[in-house]
């Protein structure tokens, strides 16, 4: 897409929709508000702005490119279309039983989630495939003619087709579809699982099509008036969407399968750290992303983050895993935890402090914003702490109370704890500091990764106050914090490749298999990426990348192993094996050469070829930066409040150098150089902090 | 004041930090288990103690099973391995029932931690293995030595290596020799990893021993716990239950008594123990005991010595729930998973409204096999051989102020298997896995319904189900308040024949088991529930007409 010279980048959050537009003379970014009834006002206000700063028009965008959370918040808030679910006969409460699980043991007040299809919408039919793709017993026409009736009665938008082992045989499914489509008006929309999510595990699989259904008819609304919009203000680019993948996908494709859309914007804040780790050569990094109401880490290698199959949407109960409802998409994998600048802090029975997952949220925000917050937050603790200055907070665009936030400290957590002027702050700080050190130990473990060899790459208004503290915790000795941390997501995905991922469930033995039936397989995936992603990419080059999820015969967790791009032969199984082994021994420290191994699920990926990344060298001190100010500013490494040297962000050249302890201030965020830290600015304007020797 | 301070605030940093090194040593087993028990069903634990064997923080993930068994299991191998007499290198295994987690197939392994030669701490952990001999996973065994191979506290590793002659002995034991001693290395491992990250964090804080902050984690987890119980009503008060039992009845009878910041529960006058393998050995009694009075008194406060310390469980030895060598124990959970409901029996009677009513309980484990082998019809001679577990999950008691969960694991912390799992493993065909409506026992809050699942083989062939954890087929769980019971377990073939509790089946070719799990039992009157509740139960089918009128009087 080198070929693209003004490229425009929307990603609407929550609160904020961030715009990011870059044309030959350079970048221009805006925050607006989110105007959640017609989220398409807020996105074309914010083009109006950068278009305005760029001095150019509409026409002169070449290509667009957009991230929303809009899907995520429909099923968060439930206000996705009334949706119908059919069914194989005799199933039709695998949708509600879920993993049959209670996700908090000590509590037997918790509730599972509520199914999006309540159980008069789900509808048996008569109709059975088995485990190998046999038909036991035929679909039967009645059935389905008396669900649509039902459907037609209760006047449901959207229907999700799911039936037992459809990833083996998916006839049955598509003939209900056609079926349906005949009966039920043309606006109703109709998603069978073997397309969504032609995956083993029932419940994942119809979970993940019927929130498919329940947000496409919202989505492809949004979608289309959105088009028409940019058409309307002459913006006639090419319209692309970033999925939770990290890959781009074309807008018909985003209308037909909107559930891949959901977690879009953390992608785009991976997919920087990425390209970043490739400019600056960072063999192995660390994705930091801290908003307002999550941390997310991630660890890339060469680049490239791990990606997942599966993730859980709209958590009910503290953020706690199985909670929420599970969705298997192709998702990049990073660890989220309930910890941003609005976590409210407590104490708790055995008087400890907690911090989150609930958030003050932006209304009424913490208790320094003086909209009425009586709780402390995060971020009345680094106000308190003396890490953000509340006359400049947001540029100074929102004026902070810090009697406020030491009010609210000193009555929620000092008090209890006998601690006064800033130490309950302190207190906050330092456990929100170590929750997030310890999900990021957990996630590198998990990998077989030695967390301390990472550089973080630390994006998001939240993440500079506190990644240095975090990197000592972590033992890691180099943090970069990127020009333009407050709007990483909408730059990251103006980096992506246009891509898309087919997944199949087909379990075989390593040993014997049929190579003629894997290598048809693995031909059908491909060609059916192909479609998606030459919709959207024309002629441009693409790569393909052909995965298998291997496992040992009855362990219960695969690995993500690359097969050669052609057809297989039978010599590749024993590298296959080998590799296999290697990659096992890695993450837990022994193989079982006796065992037999099985693929279970085979995928391919198609996607673009993405221009070089220029190198950016490492910075070398030039000059010594000179501090605006000093001020008063805790140190957690030295337990003691110290005066801090603070400089402004856009008075630091490349080459300038400091010495921590400092606080580095720009508009969209404070960066913290702890005392064990020394900062240099890259030729990119980037913040490089290094631990000082023999730290 | 300022270095009182910023103790008070690493204080915490470090026992938060405890409690994520035993997560981190959970999910290690939790990715590398064999054994689909301990890797579906997270049947697991990973503990961090003091040298005094007082155990600081237990992993999350796992199941109640283990809340007090690997609390005590330390001390026990302290006394065999004093920690003077550890070295850096040692390992310590066992897998002794009384002495670990309850049954055969829980391997307990022990690893203490050193800074200069010295023993700072140690990490314990525990996984259900796939199979240790005997009779496999039945209740059919008479005594423990028909229930496989049991390990003595032995080292396990030392400086010099892994014991080879110990594990080849386990290897010789087991139908599943390579997925045993997978398991019985990542329980090593996951240690290790334990003991790296402690003393990574005891570097990072510049300490030389973790005393101090085991007191701290205990007396304040102590006192929390204390504080708890002082809100519950001082006391004497009783509760009974029947149980199916194997081939008798069997009598629970339970009495607690709270004290100042003090609980006692005395089995006393329980039924003696089994012939069969569903006695709760008493560590496994306490755990379950524990797990109960905790969910209800003080649910938020970590498992630890200083928690625990609180409760006290007593029993009489060779009683079911005291069970003395050489009695089996393998499905110790029939009756061990029902404890909690003594537990708000018992407590029901101190606080009427903050307790919930009796669930389905003990879990029913599906184990099902090819059986053309044994019946020998020609017909079948090339029918698929196979061996496959599920697991049947009936229905919750009702909440104070809230229906009971329907189709869910309680007490225990298992989910189900899915169905798709189960038939890519075998040539079952699940023809059916509902709601079972009215099964849920009615009460103004209402009962979470059981689940009926229809099963056949493909092939047509014969099957086997072994019915050893069915139980509450006889005896429902109880309403409180005036909540009626929830229905009854059924087990049974699709022609009709009813299939007795705990023995195991032959499901004739052809035909097909049905199973239909307990529902949990109902909260207050039911004419009080709001009709709008039951009219949505009607809608949603989950209570019939009839079965509206029968139970809570509607026209």
């Amino acid at each position: 897409m080198a070929d693209n010279p003004v490229r425009l980048a929307v990603d609407i959050g929550g609160t904020f929709t961030d715009v990011v537009l870059e044309t030959p003379a350079g970048r221009v970014t805006t925050k607006v508000l989110t105007t959640p009834a017609a989220p398409e006002e807020g996105v074309v206000e914010g083009i109006g702005v950068v278009l305005k700063l760029a001095g150019i028009g509409a026409e002169a965008i070449s290509l667009f490119i957009h991230g929303t959370t809009l899907a995520t918040n429909a099923l968060i808030e439930r206000k996705g279309a009334k949706t119908a679910f059919v069914t194989t006969a005799g199933l039709r409460d695998i949708l509600e039983m879920g993993y049959e699980k209670r996700f908090e043991q000590y509590d037997f007040y918790m509730d599972k989630p509520e199914p999006l299809v309540p159980r008069p919408l789900r509808f048996a039919v008569r109709e059975r495939i088995s485990a190998r793709g046999r038909v036991l017993m035929p679909l039967d026409a009645e059935d389905l003619r008396r669900a649509a009736e039902a459907i037609l009665a209760a006047e449901a938008k959207a229907v999700a087709i799911g039936f037992i082992h459809s990833y083996a045989h998916a006839d049955h499914e598509r003939q209900a579809r056609d079926a349906l489509a005949k009966l039920l008006p043309p606006s109703v929309t109709i998603c069978v699982s073997s397309e969504v999510c032609p995956e083993i595990r029932e419940y994942e699989r119809f979970s993940t099509t019927c929130a498919n259904a329940y947000v496409r008819p919202m989505m492809a609304g949004y979608l289309n008036r959105l088009r028409q919009r940019l058409d309307g203000m002459g913006l006639k680019a090419p319209l692309f969407l970033m999925m939770s993948g990290g890959g781009l996908t074309t807008l018909d494709h985003a209308t037909r399968f909107p559930i891949r859309l959901v977690e879009s914007g953390p992608a785009g804040g991976v997919i920087l750290a990425g390209r970043i780790a490739r400019e600056c050569d960072l063999p192995a990094a660390l994705a930091f992303d801290m908003g307002g109401t999550t941390a997310k880490i991630c660890l890339l290698d060469d680049g490239e983050p791990e990606r997942a199959r599966r993730f859980e949407v709209a958590r009910i109960y503290r953020d706690l895993k199985g909670s929420g409802l599970p969705v298997r998409i192709p998702v990049v994998e990073m660890v989220e935890i309930g910890a941003g600048g609005g976590s409210i802090a407590r104490v708790d029975a055995m008087k400890r402090i907690t911090v989150g997952p609930d958030s003050a949220g932006a209304d009424p925000g913490p208790a320094c914003y003086g909209r009425g917050g009586k709780r402390p937050a995060v971020t009345d603790a680094n106000v308190a702490l003396g890490r953000i200055d509340p006359d400049n907070f947001a540029g100074g665009r929102i004026a902070l109370d810090a009697k406020k936030a030491e009010a609210a400290l000193s009555a929620d957590i000092g008090a209890k704890l006998g601690l006064d002027r800033f130490w309950p702050a302190a207190g906050v700080s330092e456990i929100v500091e170590e929750n997030m050190a310890n999900a990021a130990r957990v996630h590198a473990i998990e990998r077989g990764k030695v967390i301390d060899r990472y550089t973080m790459v630390a994006f998001g208004g939240g993440a500079p106050l506190h990644a240095g503290r975090l990197a000592e915790k972590l033992g890691i000795r180099r943090v970069l914090i990127p020009v333009g941390a407050g709007v990483g997501s909408a730059i990251g995905f103006l980096r992506a490749p246009i891509a898309y991922e087919v997944v199949r469930s087909w379990r075989v033995p390593l040993t014997s298999f049929d190579l003629g039936e894997g290598n048809r397989l693995l031909t059908g995936l491909r060609d059916e990426a192909h479609r998606v992603v030459s919709a959207g990419s024309g002629t441009s080059p693409l790569t393909e990348t052909r995965l298998v999820d291997v496992r040992y015969v009855g362990q219960g967790h695969e690995l993500p192993m690359v097969l050669p791009n052609r057809a297989l032969v039978g010599d590749d199984l024993p590298d296959l094996r080998r590799r296999f082994e290697e990659r096992y021994r890695q993450i837990y420290g022994l193989a079982l050469p006796q065992m037999v191994l099985e693929i279970v699920t085979w995928s391919v990926t198609m996607s673009t070829i993405l221009d070089a990344p220029a190198r950016i060298s490492t910075p070398s001190a030039t000059s010594v930066a000179k501090p605006s100010a000093r001020r008063q500013v805790y140190e957690p490494a030295l337990g003691e409040q110290v005066a801090m040297a603070v400089y402004s962000r856009p008075d630091l050249k490349p080459g300038a150098a400091l010495d921590g302890p400092a606080v580095i201030v720009e508009d969209e965020t404070t960066t913290i150089v702890p005392a064990s830290f020394t900062a240099t600015i890259n030729q990119r304007g980037d913040i490089v902090m290094e631990a000082r020797h023999g730290r | 004041m300022a270095d009182n301070s910023l103790k008070a605030i690493r204080m915490q940093v470090m026992w938060n930090r405890m409690i994520a090194v035993v997560e981190e040593q959970a999910q290690a087993i939790l990715r590398t288990a064999f054994g689909h028990v301990a890797r579906e069903a997270g049947d697991l634990s990973a503990g961090v103690y003091d040298v005094d064997g007082r155990m600081l923080a237990q992993a999350v993930t796992g199941t109640p099973g283990h809340v007090n068994c690997m609390a005590a299991a330390v001390g026990h191998f302290m006394k065999y391995f004093p920690v003077s007499s550890m070295k850096p290198g040692d390992v310590f295994v066992t897998n002794d029932p009384w002495l670990g987690t309850g049954h055969l197939f829980d391997f307990v392994v022990v690893t203490p931690a050193f800074i200069g030669g010295r023993p700072v701490a140690l990490f314990a952990s525990t996984c259900h293995v796939v199979d240790v001999g005997g009779k496999g996973f039945t209740a059919d065994a008479h005594s423990v030595f028909e229930e496989g191979t049991l390990i003595p506290h032995m080292r396990l590793r030392s400086a010099a290596g892994l014991n080879e002659d110990l594990l080849g002995i386990v290897a010789a034991n087991t139908r599943n020799p390579v997925e045993v001693r997978g398991d019985i290395l990542s329980l090593i491992s996951c240690n290790d990893v334990g003991v790296e990250r402690l003393l990574g964090m005891m570097a990072e804080f510049g300490l030389g021993s973790i005393d101090e902050l085991a007191v701290h984690i205990i007396d304040n987890s102590r006192e929390a716990t204390r504080e708890a119980i002082r809100k519950v009503p001082r006391g004497s008060f009783a509760a009974e239950m029947s149980l199916d039992g194997y081939d008798a009845p069997i009598s629970l009878k339970a009495r607690m008594t709270v004290d100042d910041g003090e609980i006692t529960v005395d089995y006393a006058g329980s039924s003696p123990a089994s012939n069969f393998g569903i006695n709760s050995p008493k560590c496994y009694t306490d755990a379950y005991t524990v797990f109960g009075l905790k969910c209800a008194i003080a649910p938020a406060v970590p498992n630890n010595a200083g928690s625990l310390e609180p409760f006290k469980v007593l029993a009489e030895p060779g009683s079911i729930v005291d069970p003395q060598r050489p009695s089996p124990v393998t499905a110790r959970h029939v009756v061990g998973q029902m404890l909690p409901d003594m537990a708000f029996g018992c407590l029901a009677k101190a606080m009427p409204d903050a307790v919930p009513a009796e669930s389905a309980g003990s879990i029913w484990v599906l184990a099902m096999g090819s059986a053309h082998e044994r019946t020998g019809d020609p017909r079948f001679a090339n029918a698929t051989r196979f061996n496959v577990m599920n697991v049947g999950l009936g229905g919750v008691g009702a909440r104070p102020g809230k229906d009971g969960l329907s189709a869910t694991a309680f007490p225990s912390g298992v989910g189900t298997i899915p169905v798709e799992i189960t038939e890519d493993q075998s040539p079952l065909v699940f023809w059916r896995k509902e709601y079972l409506p009215d099964s849920g026992g009615p009460g103004t809050h209402r009962g979470g319904l059981g689940q009926a699942i229809e099963i056949a083989n493909s092939e047509e062939a014969p099957f086997t189900i072994s019915a050893a954890t069915f139980d509450r087929m006889r005896f429902p769980p109880r309403g409180r308040d005036g909540g009626k019971p929830g229905r009854v377990g059924i087990a049974r073939l699709a022609s009709g024949k009813a299939l007795p509790t705990k023995a195991t089946h032959v499901v004739p070719a052809g035909d097909r088991l049905i199973v239909e799990l307990p529902g949990g039992g109902g909260l207050g009157d039911p004419k009080k529930r709001p009709l709008a509740r039951i009219e949505a139960d009607i809608a949603d089918g989950l209570v019939t007409r009839e079965g509206a009128r029968r139970d809570y009087g509607t026209d």
